[in-house]
């Protein structure tokens, strides 16, 4: 039996961009990593895919905070997603998917559900 | 009680605005309204009629759409002409019926002036009125290389233009000795006759047309009757209108001894059922030919048949402000001072081409009116002066002279009084406007639509946004200019805050002077004013968070996520061998290849990870970043040029090339685009772009803040005959000012409409140094040329930035997935969504 749940080691903090996102491939497909220094906590990851398009972009995008919530706008049609809850600012019924992720001495690591783990494992 | 019966005949600007007022007043409600158009279109806007020219369309120009007629149950009888009034019986006719009225409107309107000249009615002999005429020009002047106009008044001249503006040499032949004989004296009228020959269109004053023959070398030879003689291929008359009063005549109407139907102060005609309006009516022995004393005439009728006693039409201000063939002319009120004991002062500078003349009463105390040529910048307060009747200034002349010879400063808002008229066409005051804001409009816009302000001729613009914005200010209330949530500031003024206090990093300046931490908005709009104040790479740690994506990777996104490579091909210039390089590299990483319309070549389909790489052989072949993905300088286009085409008269793909290294990299609030011709055929299309500099004999004409895209906009010529240095030199300060000045995202077009005093303002800020800053600007271009880099190179040849370039940090050898492509037409494309692989 696996573990329920699996925290990748997805990059170093060396690869990390501050204000900004990478992109990582993880078992769970594309995840974007973001670092924004002056919030606590001050690491977001989220799906790297943007859900309007479907491409693989929302690392790419800018950061910011609209209302106090941490926010990141896609760079291909502008709209804003909550980097906590994944929610898209402009439309209620879009959301991205979120992963709990944290800071493992120099490396990051981002939790991935183990329902994917096993699939992709089989 | 029945309703009774209102027909309006004529459906043009006056005919539409007096059923758009009466609509709105109680006795609509006693009337079945029906309107007759000889036209077949929906009465349009026929002073804009020459943007049908730059692309507006009829729905553009139209004043109204069917619908507003169909919901104000108003009965519209387009492309049918009335033939005859019987007024015995109230009734019209028209070639397919007979319609009875009890009050009969007329609205016809007037036509253009044909001159007796024999040989007139010949096929590529044209008038200028309906858009119609501007479609059997434009049919007229295909295949033709010459147009003459005959009349050298308003009209003419805006013809004039229209012809040039088809790719004509245009010519205009003037019965008097002077342009525009009307508005302006002898020496307005050479001044102005000297800037328009500059422009290219040959001025032919004291001529008279004795015969039109077959002609030799063109379709047609005019003659002259001092024996001389000028060939064209089509003629334009533009000789004066003459009130559309035919139907007036044949049913006995009284008429002025020269055309015109008669009309009272209540704008009745000799017929108490019989109204006329516009352009075909006589008032006091005067015909009106501009709109805005048509429109008082439609509201003072719309109030007589709403009872009201007091509604009279007393007459009207036909004073004119215009730009014609770029020149700008205005005359005011008694501008030839035929008033008893009137005295004129003149200020005349040969050297800039300006001529300005104040007529002033006997007493000295009131302007009377007033000549402008060449700069209408002062139009505005002497309006006011005249139509106020504000006393005069001790010395009346520094309303004329230049700021820096003691000219007295603009009349300001503040000193009008509530009764001066603001905008004319729709008879707004000062006193409306105030009213509407006290009734709750906050800004510019619902002003404009509440009272229609500045929606008739244009011509207020500025004077009503200067009235608003005072009048705002006054009641407290802020124009909120915020950038965004996290900045209570404009652009210019984050800009100012960065330059003053040497702010370097979008951190500092969050902290010290917004909230939070950014967004997509300020973020770009920050990192673009960093940019230009210090010119540090915009990868450069701090930056790189600032930058949209397009310039954090330094080339523009596409929608499947990969990007696109566009290399500066400066001028358009570019040597087999690099074209060849070029196709290798397209070749090896499987690149779609396609020619902008900027003259160079756009590379499509590059992976994030793929760009250093590619980036790297361009640049050992000498390529440099094309900026295609920055708010920045795009490309100068250029035409061949004196080199080799035969008829250029400079070298435009050498000064494009010169603009476009000297301009490359700097961040702008928009983009920014140029071209250069080499001489006024234009081929490189200058004038629809930002800065756009045409070839003369003697240097370089510039024009300014021109646009394509959505709302096309022809540039406005800025200076003339510039040397090589004076242009450079021009074109760095219009640049830096625009830089420095303009809003996030806006382009020079609408920065410059936006500018208070606009095209005027600028050129004193530019060309006189009104503000004193010209030294700054070109100092602080300078600094931006020396400390240039290509971007690109600089990123290719550093590991740290080119860490940036991985597709997954973690999986360097991943293609996406999500990246699918297909064949067409021989390159390879993305798959569209839901197309079969
Ligand atoms: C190129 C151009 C530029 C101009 N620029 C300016 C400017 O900058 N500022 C300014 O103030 N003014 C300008 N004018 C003048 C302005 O357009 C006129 O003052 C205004 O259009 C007059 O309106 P109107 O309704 O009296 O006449 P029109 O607009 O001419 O309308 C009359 C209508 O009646 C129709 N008609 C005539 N007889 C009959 C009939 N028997 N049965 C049915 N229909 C009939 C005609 O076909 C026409 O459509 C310009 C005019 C032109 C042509
Ligand atoms: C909001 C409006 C516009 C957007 C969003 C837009 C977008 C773009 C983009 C993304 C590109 C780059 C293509 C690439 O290399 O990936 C591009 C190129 C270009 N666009 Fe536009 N465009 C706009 C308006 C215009 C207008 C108004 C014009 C012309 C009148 C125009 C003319 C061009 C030309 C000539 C190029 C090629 C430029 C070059 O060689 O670098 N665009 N446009
Ligand atoms: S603009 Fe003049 S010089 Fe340039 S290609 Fe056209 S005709 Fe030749
Ligand atoms: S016109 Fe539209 S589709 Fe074509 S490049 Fe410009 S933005 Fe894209
Ligand atoms: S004066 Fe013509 S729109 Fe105001």
């Amino acid at each position: 039996m696996r573990a329920r749940t699996n925290w990748e080691i997805v990059c170093t903090v060396d690869d990390l961009v501050p204000e900004s996102g990478v992109a990582v491939w993880t078992e769970d497909g594309p995840v974007a990593v973001f670092y924004l220094p002056h919030r606590l906590p001050a690491l977001f990851a989220v799906s790297h895919t943007d859900p309007f398009t479907g491409k693989n972009v929302l690392a790419r995008g800018i950061t910011g905070d609209l209302k106090g919530q941490p926010v990141v706008a896609s760079p291909l049609y502008k709209q804003h997603f909550n980097l906590q809850t994944g929610q898209c600012l402009e439309d209620e019924a879009v959301a991205v998917k979120t992963y709990p992720v944290l800071l493992d001495g120099n490396n990051v690591r981002v939790e991935i559900p183990a329902a994917n783990k096993e699939s992709v494992a089989a | 009680m029945s309703k009774k019966t209102l027909i309006v005949i004529g459906n043009g600007m006056v005919g539409h605005h007096f059923l758009e007022q009466l609509v709105t007043t109680p006795a609509a409600a006693d009337f079945d309204i029906k309107v007759f158009g000889e036209e077949k279109l929906l009465a349009y806007d026929r002073v804009h009629l020459s943007e049908y020219f730059s692309g507006s369309t009829h729905a553009d120009l139209a004043m109204e759409t069917a619908d507003w007629y169909a919901e104000n149950d108003i009965d519209l009888h387009l492309g049918e002409q009335v033939t005859g009034i019987d007024r015995d019986k109230q009734t019209i006719t028209t070639p397919t019926a007979y319609y009875s009225y009890d009050e009969l409107v007329l609205a016809t309107g007037s036509y253009p002036f044909v001159p007796p000249i024999k040989g007139n009615e010949h096929p590529h002999c044209l008038v200028y009125r309906t858009l119609e005429d501007l479609e059997s020009i434009r049919a007229s002047s295909e295949g033709a290389k010459t147009g003459v106009v005959v009349g050298g008044g308003l009209l003419g001249l805006e013809a004039a233009n229209a012809l040039k503006s088809l790719g004509l040499d245009a010519h205009v032949v003037e019965f008097a000795p002077r342009l525009m004989p009307v508005q302006l004296d002898t020496d307005g009228g050479e001044l102005l006759k000297r800037k328009i020959e500059e422009l290219g269109v040959q001025v032919h004053t004291e001529k008279a047309t004795t015969e039109i023959i077959e002609g030799a070398d063109a379709r047609l030879r005019m003659n002259f009757s001092d024996e001389t003689h000028l060939e064209t291929d089509l003629i334009v008359f533009s000789a004066g209108i003459r009130p559309q009063d035919a139907l007036a005549r044949a049913s006995d109407l009284a008429m002025g001894e020269r055309g015109g139907i008669i009309i009272n102060d209540q704008c009745t005609t000799s017929d108490p059922h019989i109204h006329a309006i516009g352009e075909c009516a006589l008032w006091s022995e005067r015909i009106f030919g501009l709109v805005a004393p048509g429109y008082t005439m439609a509201r003072t009728l719309a109030s007589v048949l709403n009872g009201d006693q007091e509604a009279a039409f007393t007459g009207a201000d036909m004073s004119t402000k215009l730009k014609l063939l770029g020149v700008d002319v205005g005359s005011i009120g008694d501008a030839h001072g035929q008033t008893e004991g009137a005295r004129s002062i003149r200020f005349n500078d040969e050297q800039a081409g300006h001529y300005r003349r104040m007529v002033i009463s006997e007493d000295g105390k009131k302007l009377l009116g007033a000549i402008l040529v060449g700069d209408n910048s002062h139009y505005d307060t002497l309006l006011q002066y005249a139509l106020n009747e504000i006393k005069l200034p001790q010395q009346p002349e520094t309303l004329i002279l230049p700021e820096s010879q003691g000219g007295a400063p603009t009349l300001g808002p503040d000193a009008l009084p509530e009764t001066a008229s603001i905008c004319s066409c729709h008879n707004v005051s000062k006193g409306d406007i105030c009213g509407v804001i006290d009734a709750g409009c906050s800004d510019l816009g619902s002003v404009k639509s509440e009272t229609k302000a500045s929606t008739g001729c244009g011509g207020c613009a500025a004077l009503l946004k200067n009235v608003v914005d005072s009048e705002l200010e006054k009641r407290g209330v802020e124009v909120s200019k915020d950038i965004c949530e996290h900045f209570p500031y404009s652009r210019q003024d984050l800009f100012n805050i960065v330059k003053v206090n040497g702010i370097r990093t979008f951190r500092t300046l969050i902290r010290d002077h917004g909230k939070g931490h950014g967004c997509d908005i300020c973020k770009p709009a920050v990192g673009s004013i960093l940019a230009t104040c210090w010119n540090e790479h915009i990868l450069a740690t701090d930056h790189v968070p600032l930058q949209d994506t397009n310039d954090t990777f330094m080339a523009n996104m596409q929608k499947n996520g990969t990007y696109s490579i566009v290399p500066r091909i400066p001028g358009g210039e570019i040597t087999p061998d690099k074209l060849i390089v070029l196709g290798e590299v397209a070749k090896e990483y499987n690149l779609y290849t396609k020619i902008t319309g900027g003259q160079r070549v756009d590379l499509f389909g590059a992976t994030l990870s793929e760009l250093p790489e590619i980036w790297e052989k361009l640049i050992a072949a000498g390529f440099e970043t094309g900026h295609a993905y920055g708010k920045s300088l795009r490309t100068v286009k250029s035409c061949v040029g004196n080199t080799w085409c035969r008829y250029g008269v400079q070298d435009s793909v050498g000064m494009a090339i010169t603009l476009e290294n000297r301009y490359k990299g700097l961040r702008a609030p928009h983009k920014v685009k140029m071209a250069v011709s080499g001489c006024t055929r234009e081929c490189a299309e200058a004038q629809s772009k930002d800065f756009g500099v045409i070839a003369t004999e003697n240097g370089w004409n510039l024009y300014v803040c021109g646009n394509g895209g959505m709302r096309p906009r022809h540039g406005d010529l800025f200076a003339t005959d510039l040397s090589d240095e004076e242009l450079i030199r021009t074109i760095d300060r219009v640049v830096m000012f625009y830089v420095r000045t303009a809003d996030r995202l806006q382009r020079t077009s609408v920065w410059m409409e936006n500018l208070e005093g606009g095209l005027d303002y600028l050129k004193q800020v530019v060309l006189e140094d009104s503000l004193g800053i010209c030294e700054e600007l070109e100092q602080h271009m300078a600094d931006l040329v020396g400390t240039y880099q290509c971007e690109w190179k600089t990123a290719v040849e550093d590991p740290e930035k080119r860490k940036r370039f991985r597709e997954f940090v973690n999986a360097p050898s991943k293609k996406d997935p999500v990246q699918q492509w297909t064949t067409e037409r021989d390159q390879r494309r993305p798959l569209l969504e839901g197309e079969p692989a």
